[in-house]
């Protein structure tokens, strides 16, 4: 019960941050949407592992953790070398 | 004992969930990517903790809790770096704050 309850907190953020990468004007914002999408869908697995009662799940969640870190540094790398060649996607600055 | 254990869970994970949820509420509503940032550490540190604390009590002292202390550790290291990067990299590429009072120009 306890574990459906903070499996639907998780999906709800999950919602709220989806929306955000949508609309986020930026690429940073997505970016930092991705981030925390990531850490949410971590912590969604362990919970559904421990709501199917296989707490097996929490080495999926310990790669998907990593595989996120590596992901966003990754894409971060590039987008700071420039944009990506699609003009009027965002503004930057004043 | 365990109805006390049980309590104790229902309080952390109840308290993660919901700090997950204002979190996510704080990345949508801020105004701009500075303080949209701000918020999504909530979800990071508190929401995650809170949540990855309820979980350990639920498992007791086996190979599972373990695994949660790797899962807490690791997002305690990384998320803050993974900010740390993304603040930088747009300081570098000339994203501005929005300052207080500042002119209704730099708002987007």
């Amino acid at each position: 019960m306890m574990f459906a309850a903070a499996a639907l907190a998780l999906l709800v953020t999950f919602a709220l941050v989806i929306a955000r990468a949508v609309l986020g004007p930026t690429v940073f914002d997505r970016l930092q949407a991705a981030n925390t999408l990531g850490t949410v869908a971590m912590l969604l697995v362990a919970v559904l592992g421990f709501l199917t009662g296989r707490p097996e799940f929490l080495d999926l969640a310990l790669v998907y953790g990593l595989l996120n870190v590596v992901g966003t540094i990754a894409v971060l790398k590039f987008f700071r070398q420039g944009d990506l060649g699609d003009p009027g996607e965002e503004r930057l600055g004043p | 004992m365990t109805l006390l254990l049980d309590i104790v869970s229902w309080l952390f994970i109840v308290a993660g969930g919901f700090f997950c949820v204002v979190g996510a509420l704080g990345l949508l509503r801020m105004p701009d990517f500075f303080t949209r940032m701000h918020a999504a550490s909530v979800t990071d540190t508190l929401g995650a903790g809170l949540l990855l604390v309820g979980l350990m009590l639920q498992a007791g002292l086996t190979l599972v809790t373990v695994k949660l202390l790797f899962l807490a550790v690791l997002i305690f290291f990384t998320s803050p770096t993974a900010t740390h990067a993304l603040a930088k990299a747009a300081v570098v590429r000339g994203l501005q704050p929005l300052l207080a009072q500042g002119d209704e120009s730099s708002k987007r």
